[in-house]
This record gives C-alpha cells, sequence and structure tokens, in this order.
C-alpha cells in the first residue's frame, strides 16, 4: 500500500464523517474572518443560529480599511467603513477573537494568520477568501470558501468536502539572481496555466523550496489559488519550526514538545502517490512580468510582448488579442518598453517583511518616478519596518509608507489604479479591472516593482542590483 | 435554496477562457446586500459598457443559462457571482472546466454547475450564436442537458450535491444530523491533538 501525502494525513486527521458517497465532513481547527464576511454573520443571526466554537474563530478588518488612517472613526466613506464596524460588533457579540485597527496585531488575515501562531502545522484553516491559501505554506490544509460555507463553518465548525486529487510541483536548483519566490509562481502558474491545478491540492517541494524562505513560501501558496488550486502546501521542515516557534497562539512548553513529535510524522510520505508532477528547473526561472489579463499570461521581463499571429489555438489566440487589446500593448515590443503610472508593492502576496526589505534594497538612494504606494501587511510588519528604517529609505525615495491594509489589490478601500492606468504590482491578480474598472495590471515581485517605481518602466531588476 | 429538477431556459453564450468572478461581477458591488434591488444590474457589469457585449441584445439579454469556455468563475471566492446569476434569474451553467470555489457556490444557491467537453461546449455555443433565443434544458435527476438541437448529454454531478439541490437543502440541517459523531470526533481530536487544545488556545 501506498504511503500518505501531507495533505492526506493531515486530511484523514480530521475526518468527522466519510459518507459513502464520497463527501467528507471535516472538522475546521481555525476560521479567520475578513472584513467582508460580515454577512455571514449577517445569515447567521437571521437563521437565528450561534457560533459554535467562538475561540476557534479570529476576525481583522482588511479588504475595506483605508490605508490612510489608524482608528475606525477616521473612516469617513460608509462603504468602507460599516463592514468594519459590523465585523467587530458581530465578533465581540458571538464572543470571537477580534483585532481592531488600534491592535498591532491587525492586518490582512493572510499575513496575520501565520504571523500570530494562529495558522499551525497540521491544522484545517478556512477562510471567505481565496488566498487562504497562503497559509499552506507553514504545512496545513488552508482553503479559500464562500459566504454561506463561512457562515456553516461559525455554526458548526465543520465543511463538507470532496477529496481533491494530489499534484506535486518540484522546483529543483538554485534559484538565480535577483530571482524571488514571486518570480517562482508566477513560472508555474505559465508552465502549467491558470486552471491547471483545478481539483487539486498541491505540495510543493525540491531543494529550491528547502532553502526558500517562509515568506517566499507564503508567496507562492498564495498564488497557488491562480493556478486553479484551492490549497498551496509547503513540506513541514525546520524553517517552518523555527518560523512558528513562540508566537502567540502558538502552543508553548509542554504542549510545544507534543506539536512537534507530532508534525515530525506528518510529513508526505516516501512512497506517497501524485495523482500529477511537475518539475521545474530553478535556473531557469527568470523575474517575471505579466502581460495580460490573466495570472498564466508571463514572459521573463528580458522577453518581448506574445504575437497572436504566432499562436495556432484559434480560442488562445482571441483570447491574446483581446488582453493586448486591453492592456494597450503592441505585439513583439520588448517588456521593458512598457511605462508605467503607478506602483504598488503590498497585499497578501507581498507584504510581509523579507518582502519590504526586497524593496527597499532596490529604493535605496533612488527616486520614485511614478506614484508608489508601499503598503505593510500587519501592523507588527509595519512596526518591524520602522524600526529597521524602511520606512525612511521609502519616504526619502519619495514613496508613500502607508497603514496596513489589503490596499490597492482589491480596490474596496480608496487605494485604486485609474481608468487605463497601469500599474506594476506585486498582488496576485491582473484581471480586467481588479485593480479599479479600466485598471492595467502588470504582476512582478517587490524588488521588480520598485525598479518600475524608480526608472518609470518594467525594468529588469538585476541591472539595479549590479555593483551593490 | 430553492430545489432544481429541471429547468429550461434561452441560452447565453460567453466566449470568455478563464471568465473571472471579476468580470462576473466587480469587486465594489460586494459592498450591496445580496438581496438589493439593482442586483440583476451587477452581473457582467464592466463588460456590458460594451454594446456588443451578448448579454446586451435581445433575445439573449432574457437569456436564463450560461454556456461558457474553459475555467468558468475562477478567481475570487465572491458569492456576490453567484447572487447575480440569480437576480437574472439564471439557474444553470455549462462550462468544460469552472474555478473549484464558485462551483461550490453555485450548488449552495441553486444554481446548477454542469461540466461537459470542451468541444460539447463549443458546440453548445455555436447552435446558440446561430439561433438566437434558442433554449437549453436541464434534467437533473436524470443528470442530461438537452441542445437547441436535441442532443441530449449526460453529466456529472456528486451524488450528495445533487440529493441537496433536488429537495433544496442547505448544508445546515445536514450537518446537524450528525452532531453525534461531531461529539465524538472531537473527544478524539482533543487527544490526538492534544498540543491544540486546553491552555493552548489562549495567547501567550
Amino acid at each position: 500500500m501506498a504511503g500518505k501525502t501531507l495533505f492526506e494525513k493531515i486530511w484523514d486527521n480530521h475526518v468527522v464523517v466519510a459518507r459513502d458517497d464520497g463527501k467528507t465532513l471535516l472538522y475546521v481547527d481555525r476560521q479567520l474572518l475578513p472584513d467582508w464576511q460580515h454577512r455571514a454573520y449577517d445569515a447567521l443571526v437571521a437563521q437565528g443560529r450561534s457560533v459554535r466554537k467562538p475561540e476557534q474563530n479570529f476576525a481583522m478588518p482588511d479588504h475595506s480599511v483605508p490605508t490612510t488612517v489608524t482608528k475606525v472613526e477616521e473612516i469617513t466613506e460608509d462603504v468602507m467603513r460599516i463592514p468594519v464596524e459590523e465585523l467587530e460588533r458581530h465578533s465581540k457579540n458571538f464572543g470571537v477573537v477580534h483585532f481592531d485597527l488600534t491592535d498591532d496585531r491587525h492586518g490582512i488575515v493572510h499575513v496575520v494568520g501565520p504571523e500570530q501562531g494562529i495558522t499551525l502545522p497540521g491544522l484545517i484553516v478556512v477562510c471567505g477568501d481565496s488566498h487562504t491559501s497562503t497559509n499552506g505554506a507553514l504545512g496545513c490544509i488552508a482553503f479559500g470558501i464562500g459566504t454561506s460555507e463561512v457562515e456553516h463553518v461559525l455554526a458548526t465548525q465543520t465543511i463538507w468536502q470532496e477529496k481533491p486529487k494530489q499534484m506535486r510541483i518540484n522546483i529543483e536548483g538554485e534559484l538565480g539572481y535577483g530571482v524571488t519566490a514571486k518570480d517562482v509562481i508566477l513560472a508555474v502558474i505559465g508552465e502549467i496555466g491558470t486552471a491547471g491545478g483545478t481539483g487539486y491540492a498541491i505540495e510543493y517541494a525540491g531543494s529550491a523550496i528547502s532553502t526558500m524562505s517562509m515568506e517566499g513560501r507564503m508567496t507562492m501558496s498564495n498564488m497557488t489559488i491562480e493556478a486553479g488550486a484551492r490549497f498551496g502546501l509547503m513540506p513541514i521542515d525546520e524553517a517552518t519550526i523555527e518560523y512558528v516557534k513562540s508566537r502567540p497562539y502558538t502552543p508553548s512548553g509542554e504542549k510545544w514538545d507534543l506539536a512537534l513529535a507530532a508534525w515530525r510524522d506528518m510529513n508526505s510520505d516516501a512512497d506517497a502517490h501524485f495523482d500529477r508532477e511537475v518539475t521545474l528547473d530553478a535556473a531557469e526561472i527568470a523575474p517575471m512580468v505579466s502581460w495580460g489579463t490573466s495570472p498564466q499570461d508571463v514572459i521573463q521581463v528580458t522577453g518581448n510582448v506574445p504575437d497572436p499571429a504566432r499562436e495556432s489555438d484559434s480560442d488562445r489566440k482571441a483570447d491574446i488579442e483581446s488582453s493586448l487589446d486591453y492592456m494597450d500593448l503592441t505585439p513583439g515590443m520588448p517588456m521593458t518598453d512598457i511605462k508605467v503610472d503607478k506602483v504598488f508593492v503590498g497585499a497578501c502576496t507581498n507584504a510581509r517583511i523579507e518582502d519590504l526589505r526586497a524593496a527597499a534594497a532596490i529604493a535605496k538612494g533612488r527616486n520614485a518616478q511614478v506614484e508608489t504606494l508601499i503598503v505593510p501587511g500587519s501592523g507588527l510588519v509595519k512596526k518591524q519596518a520602522e524600526e529597521e528604517g524602511l520606512d525612511q529609505v521609502f519616504i526619502n525615495a519619495g514613496m508613500q509608507w502607508r497603514q496596513p491594509g489589503c490596499s490597492m489589490c482589491c480596490a474596496l478601500n480608496g487605494d485604486i489604479v485609474g481608468s487605463g492606468e497601469r500599474v506594476a504590482a506585486t498582488n496576485n491578480r491582473n484581471f480586467r479591472g481588479r485593480q479599479g474598472p479600466g485598471s492595467r495590471t502588470h504582476l512582478v515581485s517587490p524588488a521588480m516593482a520598485v525598479a518600475a517605481s524608480v526608472t518609470g518602466q518594467i525594468t529588469d531588476v538585476r541591472k539595479l542590483m549590479e555593483g551593490e | 435554496m430553492d430545489a432544481f429538477t429541471t429547468f429550461k431556459g434561452i441560452g447565453i453564450p460567453i466566449d470568455i477562457i478563464n471568465c473571472d468572478t471579476d468580470q462576473i461581477i466587480p469587486a465594489r458591488f460586494l459592498r450591496k446586500d445580496r438581496k438589493d434591488p439593482e442586483m440583476h444590474t451587477f452581473l457582467w457589469h464592466d463588460l456590458r459598457k460594451n454594446p456588443a457585449f451578448i448579454f446586451n441584445k435581445a433575445p439573449y439579454n432574457e437569456g436564463k443559462v450560461v454556456v461558457a469556455d474553459v475555467n468558468w468563475g475562477c478567481g475570487s471566492s465572491r458569492e456576490g457571482a453567484v447572487y447575480a446569476l440569480n437576480a437574472n434569474g439564471i439557474r444553470a451553467v455549462v462550462a468544460p472546466s469552472f474555478g473549484d470555489i464558485h462551483y461550490n457556490n453555485c450548488l449552495k444557491w441553486g444554481v446548477l454547475p454542469v461540466r461537459l467537453s470542451r468541444d460539447d461546449c463549443d458546440t453548445l455555443r455555436q447552435q446558440l450564436h446561430e439561433k438566437p433565443g434558442a433554449e437549453v434544458a436541464f434534467d437533473l435527476e436524470a443528470q442530461t442537458v438537452s441542445g437547441p438541437d436535441g442532443t441530449s448529454y449526460v453529466f456529472e454531478i456528486d451524488p450528495f450535491d445533487k440529493y441537496r439541490m433536488l429537495n433544496g437543502l442547505d448544508d445546515y440541517g445536514v450537518t446537524r444530523e450528525y452532531d453525534d459523531q461531531f461529539d465524538a470526533f472531537e473527544a478524539k481530536h482533543k487527544t490526538e491533538y492534544d498540543w491544540l487544545h486546553g491552555d493552548a488556545q489562549t495567547p501567550r
């Protein structure tokens, strides 16, 4: 009998009911609640239901929070203030843990979950947001769900699921100079396509993953949903354990020793079966940029905008033509000829301390040529960055240092890209209108975003790193 | 949710690969309540700014069935995408593949998500373009779709999802039938995951 994958072991540990027809009722260890899921609470109240396990639910405002305010009273627009107020009101009524805007622990749910030790190896974590996959970097089953499912988890602390197929993506070898986790995941999506992971749980492996930081792993797990898979797991290793150690909600003392023992046996067995296996050579990955309106529309920064005339599949040809029309790009033009109007560093993809350090390293001693927003992922990331003086680097470069939140990624909080404007951004989606109606997005790493900021156009960051 | 047994309606061919949920409903409308009287206008809101977009044209604007291309509903988990379909009376979507989260959201709100092969979806969309106003019919019990030319296609659906849709059941009622198993599981979990429980739930 074949061994089990990390995913399968965690799954088996959480089966409340396994029906003969294939559906499984899973126990949810912890749920994260972003502000726009106040509607799940509304539905719960309307049905006269209650929260079954308040202490296993954690709420914090992120999507609707303007990155210029420090407390809820400062939010002038009702459409932004009401979700923040409602999340807090319901959470307090039900006894659910809530971090408000004055609490340094607040921020983007997927940054705060791991940072607080709410997300831990071996758990099942859910959240009404597709980028919950981020949390899988800690070696747990973490996935995005819809509002009805959020309400169901609040009411029952369980969720009905079908077991996904298993895929392993191996990144072998050493990443090149100036190449980051963001470039790796963009390359993966470019390779398997935006529906390549649909119906699968993905586990990452390989020597480039073993040596990758936890922040980098979270970036990769984050964008796993852009490859179609709701789950993006990383193996549990020394880096994982070092990361989770001593966090506020991480077990301590005797419980910590028990946790370590449990986690040691959780990794995928050597003979575990994966339904699909993909391997990428780390050395062949370069800094990546998206050119189209789907995260699979990516190319190395040294490349040219693709020419639809050279595409044989007629649907894909029409798709490329339509994307280039929306993006206002000419087939064959060098990517580095693309001028940008704005730059954004932030979002659950790239708003952790390592991301800000990478951004600051390029910003140092240079000047922003276009409006540039730097938005830390949590109050604690902001504090850490300020202790390291990163805020001053950005401010001296003419960039805007903001309060934590989702900012320009979801365009629900006042940070927006105007119609026809072009942004180099570290978020995860370049969909049409994602960052505001008519917005044009180029997905890049934090260092590449700042390279675009200080030159005013898409630039190979490696050229700015030379001589440093 | 409303039970789904059989359904028939004018088909709307949507020839967009990877039609993400931001296209189905832009994020700014997520601030609106599910029952907002304007909800029907949020469906494909920004795509509809183009007068040539198919849902702006009769008789497709009366359509109640979507026939889409690969990876329909990828992207954000927003349930608003289903509210906007429902607000237009759209009760079924046929596509070669769906975003996993959107597929589940459809099931929760009585919108039948049907996976057919890419070739079959191409054929259906072509027929709907050639015969504007042609209808597509569904029989959930039999797991069949009938196209405008009368061709019948069989589709797969999880038996539990089918049962819930046929009977209009929400998950909660079904889940609470398993309360005994829940209590037994929790007792076991507290032993197996002893490191997580008790004082480990309190922040240090």
